[in-house]
């Protein structure tokens, strides 16, 4: 579904240059869950920004689908198949748009008929009713919002969608609310995931297999299992799960 | 025996809103001693808003009421805003979640803590150097010759929590409020932030009011765990209980966690019940086991 | 449907229809608004003025061209409220009249400057690179001359008229929209929801007039409403140096002008239009202040 070959990622021009992503190489089967983990500035979400076609500045493999894509253009059947969700509720849905026009516009871009029916069927998807339909971002709370986000993400009908740490920005109680969402559309729809957390315990819920990454690079993929039982190769891995795991007094 | 650091009964705060009063926190009670005190609650519990009106900083049209709220059996509600300004910093500190916004970004950090600390103890500014020079070693910044020199944004998230916490000891403060101090954070750097804060409880008697969304942090870290919800205390209970914690909010909270060692396929979801706001809270008491210390 | 549940209808949090989240969002702001009273007050003076200027010819006692050499500079008396000008003809009459010139003028340049800054604004902010460049060096060009001058040295090539004024003003008005616009675009334009709308197949134009155009227009309004008194102030001050409005026109900042020879002895006849002047700019930043309440709760003051 998704394969990405020695991609790096750089910002800025040398000697400023920042190499945000160095030679990361994955490849994510259809339907299977894949999870990104890493610290701030791993460069976990850059390589999904540079996947959606948010980054120009990349070199490397980038192959959805079995076709390539190129810079930061994609076709309309590059938006058909892949899909992103972000991280912040608060700023990723326009603050003038309310929930018809964001789900209307979306709709209408992907060249969907019957865009009232299709409306509501997301709504209810997920696990918003008719009366959220007319509302704007500021009279909905995190866990709505985050849903509208998926909703719209959705209408596209996508087969791969990037999940760019969708619930480290709400309470523990809507976060599992959203996952089970997420769990359960991944069933419905048969969709392939690949999700960015910082979070071990979540990829580790979601996921079936998983990247560690540090400073841009890759550092090893495991599977779920391993990640539980803390089976990590390189010692950052294991320092990493064992810091996760909680505080612990020195 | 002594009294407990601060002692707080039915402390409300009321916003006036086009619907009316809305309370964000409605009748907390507790005491302070020299201990680790967690405040655990979802966004919108009110768990800020108190450490905030313990502080003096809401800001009007936000009014704040209680029956009690007082430090070392002193009376500090509502003071005038020139005897709140001696008692903050002096004696109660506040960190907040994000460094970024507490820092000065044009003033050199170690301008800032000799700053901080010359308003609240006066003296030289030789003096205060060293001071900020020794708060600096006490935080474990290895270099805090070159680190007083730089510039806020010169410096990681988790340096900058360190300063932060460095800024507000300097007048060693009785009691610090620690509102999300490490939710910014990787956690990597989390636990060395928390091994500072702990060991400044630790060695200076401090109370430490620790603000957070996190249940498991909370019950590692703290000695005792006030649980909000809707600017409510529901349950009151120690640390290494909270495993066992009866409110069934506090148990929703805890299952919906996903966790590493115990895998499910599916998260229980938190089913919220109206009687939670109004009903009786589950305390074990209000006063604290260690008025005295640790 | 009674007048209660007409109030909790447009309160809603969960409207049911396009039509009632936008009535909904728009009362919100009204009550806002309302809560500002002097704001309120803003407003009240300048639908009075609009009045005014609609009913001009029924509200005017006399004409106000009609000269009455043996009445002239009468003072205020019960038959000319505000006195009579050099030529004996009635000042309120003609503050009355001029309010419909006063209106054309403000209202003109309200519509043109605005809409050439954000453009220019939005299209180098989002376009970035060498459009950028290219645009913001010309904004800066406007921006290095005095406007007054700027617009003196177009009144003077096109010719002094009222609407060669107008142009000349709108023409010198709209450099600091343009910056508004880019800055407030480049806040924008790496936004999370402008990077889902390209994920959704969003081209840049849709981009530009669906997201970003809604989110600048409102600091542009109130910004223009804080401008308006500047842009009463700046036509006054053409017509007085005598390249606005011609004679006869009774154009507020051509009668001070008229009036100025007197001052000293006849202060009515250059005072009453001042005030004119004072009271429309003082209801336009009122309305500014309040509209910042509504469109813009970053920058309204605490």
């Amino acid at each position: 579904m998704l394969t990405v070959k020695d991609l790096n990622v750089w910002f800025g021009f040398p000697p400023d240059r920042v190499d945000a992503v160095k030679a990361a190489s994955f490849a994510v089967a259809p339907g299977e869950s894949f999870g990104l983990v890493g610290e701030s500035g791993s460069g976990k979400s850059t390589i999904l920004r540079a996947i959606a076609g948010l980054i120009d500045t990349w070199s490397g493999r980038i192959e959805v689908d079995g076709k390539a894509v190129a810079g930061r253009t994609r076709d309309r059947a590059f938006y058909r198949t892949v899909q992103m969700v972000f991280q912040d509720p608060y700023a990723s849905l326009h603050p003038r748009h309310s929930v018809d026009a964001v789900l209307n516009e979306a709709l209408t871009l992907q060249g969907m008929d019957d865009i009232d029916a299709r409306i509501t069927r997301l709504l209810e998807d997920v696990g918003l009713g008719r009366g959220f339909r007319f509302r704007y971002p500021h009279q909905l709370s995190g866990g709505q919002r985050q849903r509208v986000a998926i909703a719209r993400a959705l209408a596209a009908e996508p087969r791969l969608l990037l999940l760019d740490e969708p619930t480290s920005a709400l309470d523990v109680s809507v976060q599992a609310e959203i996952l089970n969402l997420l769990a359960d559309l991944r069933a419905e729809h048969k969709l392939t995931y690949v999700m960015v957390s910082h979070d071990l315990a979540v990829v580790a819920h979601m996921c079936d297999r998983l990247a560690v990454m540090q400073h841009g690079r890759i550092l090893e993929v495991m599977t779920a299992d391993a990640l539980r039982r803390g089976a990590g190769q390189q010692d950052y891995t294991r320092n990493l799960i064992a810091a996760s795991t909680g505080y612990s007094r020195s | 025996m002594t009294g407990p650091l601060l002692s707080v009964r039915d402390l409300r705060v009321a916003f006036p809103t086009r619907q009316g009063i809305f309370e964000a926190v409605r009748g907390v009670s507790f005491d302070l001693g020299r201990e680790r005190l967690g405040v655990v609650g979802e966004s919108g519990s009110g768990k800020s808003m108190t450490g905030r009106a313990i502080l003096g900083l809401v800001r009007p049209p936000g009014h704040v009421t209680a029956e009690r709220l007082d430090l070392d059996g002193q009376p500090i509600l509502n003071l005038p805003e020139r005897q709140m300004r001696r008692i903050r910093g002096r004696r109660i500190s506040m960190v907040m979640q994000d460094p970024k916004f507490s820092l000065n970004p044009v003033m050199t950090i170690g301008d800032q803590i000799i700053e901080a600390y010359r308003l609240h103890a006066g003296g030289g500014r030789d003096a205060a150097r060293q001071k900020a020079l020794d708060m600096l070693e006490a935080v474990q910044i290895r270099d805090p010759e070159r680190v007083m020199t730089t510039y806020p944004h010169e410096v990681s998230g988790g340096m900058g929590q360190r300063i932060m916490i460095a800024m507000m000891l300097a007048p060693d403060p009785e009691i610090l409020i620690a509102d999300e101090p490490t939710s910014a954070l990787d956690v990597s750097v989390r636990n060395e932030v928390l091994n500072i804060m702990d060991a400044l409880v630790k060695d200076r008697g401090m109370g430490l009011i620790f603000i957070s969304h996190d249940l498991n942090l909370v019950a590692q870290f703290c000695d005792r765990v006030l649980i909000m919800y809707a600017g409510r205390i529901v349950e009151t209970l120690a640390a290494r209980d909270l495993h066992h914690a009866r409110h069934p909010y506090t148990q929703g909270l805890l299952n919906s966690l996903p966790r590493l060692d115990a895998p499910v396929d599916r998260l229980p979801v938190l089913q919220r019940q109206d009687n939670w706001r109004d009903g009786d809270p589950l305390s074990e008491s209000l006063t604290t086991d260690f008025p005295g210390g640790l | 449907m009674s007048r209660m549940t007409r109030r909790e209808w447009l309160l809603s949090d969960a409207p049911q229809t396009r039509r009632q989240a936008r009535l909904g969002a728009i009362y919100q702001g009204w009550l806002t608004f309302r809560a500002n009273r002097l704001a309120m007050f803003g407003l009240v003076i300048l639908i009075l003025l609009i009045f005014m200027a609609i009913f001009a010819p029924w509200l005017a006692p006399q004409s106000p061209f009609s000269q009455n050499l043996a009445g002239r500079l009468a003072p205020p008396s019960a038959e000319h409220w505000l006195g009579t000008d050099a030529l004996g003809r009635d000042i309120l009459s003609r503050l009355i009249h001029g309010s419909r010139i006063t209106l054309f003028i403000v209202g003109t340049v309200a519509l043109i400057a605005p809409i050439i800054g954000l453009f220019i604004g939005t299209v180098a902010g989002f376009a970035g690179g060498w459009t950028d460049q290219v645009l913001m060096r010309i904004t800066d060009i406007f921006l290095a001359f005095p406007k007054l001058i700027l617009a003196l040295a177009f009144v003077a090539a096109l010719g002094a008229s009222i609407g060669n004024a107008v142009l000349a003003l709108a023409l010198t008005a709209w450099p600091p929209y343009a910056r508004l616009a880019r800055a407030e675009t480049l806040t924008i334009r790496h936004a999370d929801y402008i990077a889902a709308a390209r994920l959704q197949g969003a081209g840049p134009m849709r981009l530009l007039i669906r997201h970003i155009w809604p989110l600048c227009i409102s600091s542009l309004i109130v910004r223009v409403a804080l401008d308006m008194a500047g842009i009463i102030l700046s036509a006054a001050g053409l017509g007085f140096l005598g390249l606005g409005a011609q004679p006869p026109m009774p154009e507020w900042g051509a009668m001070i002008s008229d009036g100025r020879t007197y001052i000293l002895d006849f202060w009515w006849v250059a005072a009453m239009p001042g005030l004119a002047i004072f009271i429309v700019s003082l209801a336009f930043n009122l309305l500014g202040d309040g509209l910042r309440d509504v469109l813009d709760p970053k920058g309204a003051k605490e």
